[in-house]
C-alpha cells in the first residue's frame, strides 16, 4: 500500500482514528483494572493496620472514621477490635514538613493511649539516611523507639529540640516531619477515643460485659 | 540468522545506554537496585516492543507531517494501559518506579527506534528490534541496578552480602548512579576497543 499524502483531510482523519481507538483501548483497560487496583489498595491499608494494631476479628476498613486533625489535615481512623471489644486504634495521617514531599503514616494506639506500632505509608526521603525511619523508631535502642510510649506524658519530638526522642543519625528534618505525623495522629486518636469507647459495636460478638475497655 | 542479527543489535551494537546513551534520565534515577533496574527496563521492554509492531503495521496510514504526534499518542497509550497493569497486579514494583512509569513516554529511545526503525520495517522485524532494544536496556539497567546494591547497600537482588554498614551510601544516592555509569561506560568501550 501506498503511504498517505500529508493533505489536510488526511492528517486529521489519520490522527483522530488513532486517537478515538486510543481512547477506546484505554477507557476497556481502565474498566478492566478497576477492581484489582481498588482491591490492591484496600489489601495495602489493610495489612498497614494489622501491622500496628493487636491482634483483631472485625473490619477496620469498614469501621473507617474520616476526620480531620486540629489543624485542618485529613486524617483517617480505622478502630480494631477483638470479638468486640477496642484492642486498638490505628491513625492515618500525613506529614508535610518531609525532606522530600509528604510523608504518610499509619499509627496504632492502645485504647489506653499508649503507641503500640507505626507504619510508614509514604515516603521520599534519602536512602539511607530518612529512609530508616521505617525502622528506626520501633528499634529499641537509647530513647529512638516510640512504641509503648504515651504522648501524654512524654515530649514526643527529637532530643535536639528539648524532646524524648532520638532522631535518625544525620536525618534531624525526616525525624522531626516524622513525629510531627505522630504528634497530629496522637491528637486525632484523642479526639476520637471517646465516641469510639462510647459507639455500639456493629458486630455480632459475644456478650461480653467483663472485657470490656472503657477509655481512661 | 538476520533476525538474531536484529535483537544482537539492540543488545550489542546499538545498545541504548551503554552505545547510543539515549534514556539516560531513567537509567540513572531508577538503578538504585538490581530489581528495580530489571523492573524499570522490563516496563521500557513492553512499551518498546507492542509500540514499534502498531507504529509498522500502521506506518502506510499515517501521513509524514502527523507522523510525530500518531506516534506519541501509541506510546502514551501503551504506557498508561502499562501503569494501570502494574497498579492492579504488582503494587509495589510500581510504587517504587513511581512517577518513571508515565515517563517511558518521552523516553526517546522509544521514540527513537519508531521513528528510525518500525516506521521503515515490516511488523515482525520491529518487534523483533522492540525485543533487542528493550533486552539492551534491561541488561543495562539491571548492571547498574546490580553495582550500586551491592556496593551501596551489600545486598544482591534483596540477598544479604556483607552487612549494609560497610556499604557506601553514595553509590545508592545520585552521585553514585553517575559514578557507576562512568566506570560501567568506561570498561564497555575498553573491551569494544579490544574485539
Amino acid at each position: 500500500m501506498k503511504k498517505l499524502q500529508s493533505s489536510l483531510t488526511n492528517m486529521v482523519l489519520s490522527l483522530g482514528i488513532i486517537a478515538i481507538a486510543a481512547a477506546a483501548l484505554l477507557a476497556w483497560m481502565n474498566r478492566l483494572t478497576e477492581e484489582p487496583i481498588r482491591l490492591a489498595e484496600l489489601a495495602k491499608q489493610e495489612s498497614a493496620i494489622k501491622e500496628v494494631s493487636p491482634a483483631f476479628t472485625n473490619s477496620p476498613v469498614a469501621e473507617e472514621i474520616l476526620t480531620s486533625s486540629a489543624d485542618g489535615e485529613q486524617a483517617a481512623c480505622y478502630p480494631a477490635r477483638d470479638n468486640g471489644r477496642l484492642v486498638g486504634v490505628a491513625v492515618k495521617t500525613v506529614s508535610h514538613n518531609g525532606f522530600n514531599g509528604d510523608i504518610e503514616l499509619m499509627v496504632g494506639f492502645t485504647p489506653e493511649g499508649n503507641i503500640y506500632n507505626y507504619s510508614v505509608l509514604k515516603q521520599g526521603e534519602t536512602p539511607g539516611l530518612g529512609t530508616r525511619m521505617v525502622d528506626w523508631f520501633k528499634t529499641d535502642k537509647n530513647r529512638q523507639s516510640i512504641v509503648g510510649r504515651d504522648p501524654a506524658r512524654d515530649n514526643m519530638t527529637v532530643s535536639k529540640d528539648g524532646g524524648d526522642v532520638d532522631a535518625i543519625t544525620s536525618a534531624t528534618i525526616s525525624s522531626r516531619a516524622f513525629l510531627d505525623a505522630v504528634n497530629r495522629a496522637y491528637g486525632v486518636f484523642r479526639q476520637v477515643s471517646g465516641q469510639l469507647s462510647a459507639a455500639p459495636v456493629a458486630e455480632a460478638a459475644p456478650a461480653d460485659t467483663t472485657g470490656v475497655v472503657t477509655n481512661n | 540468522m538476520k533476525k538474531l542479527g536484529i535483537i544482537l543489535n539492540g543488545l550489542v551494537n546499538e545498545n541504548p545506554t551503554f552505545v547510543l546513551m539515549l534514556g539516560m534520565c531513567p537509567t540513572l534515577a531508577t538503578t538504585t537496585s538490581a530489581i528495580n533496574g530489571l523492573g524499570m527496563g522490563a516496563a521500557t521492554m513492553f512499551v518498546l516492543i507492542c509500540s514499534n509492531l502498531v507504529i509498522s503495521l500502521l506506518k502506510n496510514l499515517i501521513p509524514d507531517n502527523v507522523r510525530i504526534p500518531s506516534f506519541i499518542v501509541v506510546i502514551a497509550t501503551f504506557v498508561t494501559l502499562l501503569e494501570m497493569i502494574m497498579k492492579a497486579y504488582v503494587p509495589a514494583l510500581y510504587e517504587s518506579l513511581g512517577l518513571f512509569i508515565p515517563l517511558i513516554v518521552v523516553n526517546c529511545i522509544v521514540l527513537g527506534r519508531a521513528e528510525s526503525f518500525a516506521s521503515k520495517n515490516g511488523p515482525f522485524d520491529s518487534m523483533l528490534d522492540g525485543l533487542g532494544i528493550g533486552l539492551g536496556f534491561t541488561f543495562a539497567l539491571t548492571l547498574l541496578g546490580m553495582v550500586r546494591e551491592l556496593l551501596g547497600a551489600g545486598t544482591f537482588f534483596g540477598m544479604t552480602v556483607f552487612p549494609d554498614r560497610y556499604g557506601a551510601l553514595i553509590f545508592v544516592l545520585a552521585p553514585g548512579a553517575f559514578i557507576t555509569l562512568a566506570y560501567l561506560l568506561a570498561i564497555i568501550n575498553k573491551i569494544r576497543k579490544v574485539s
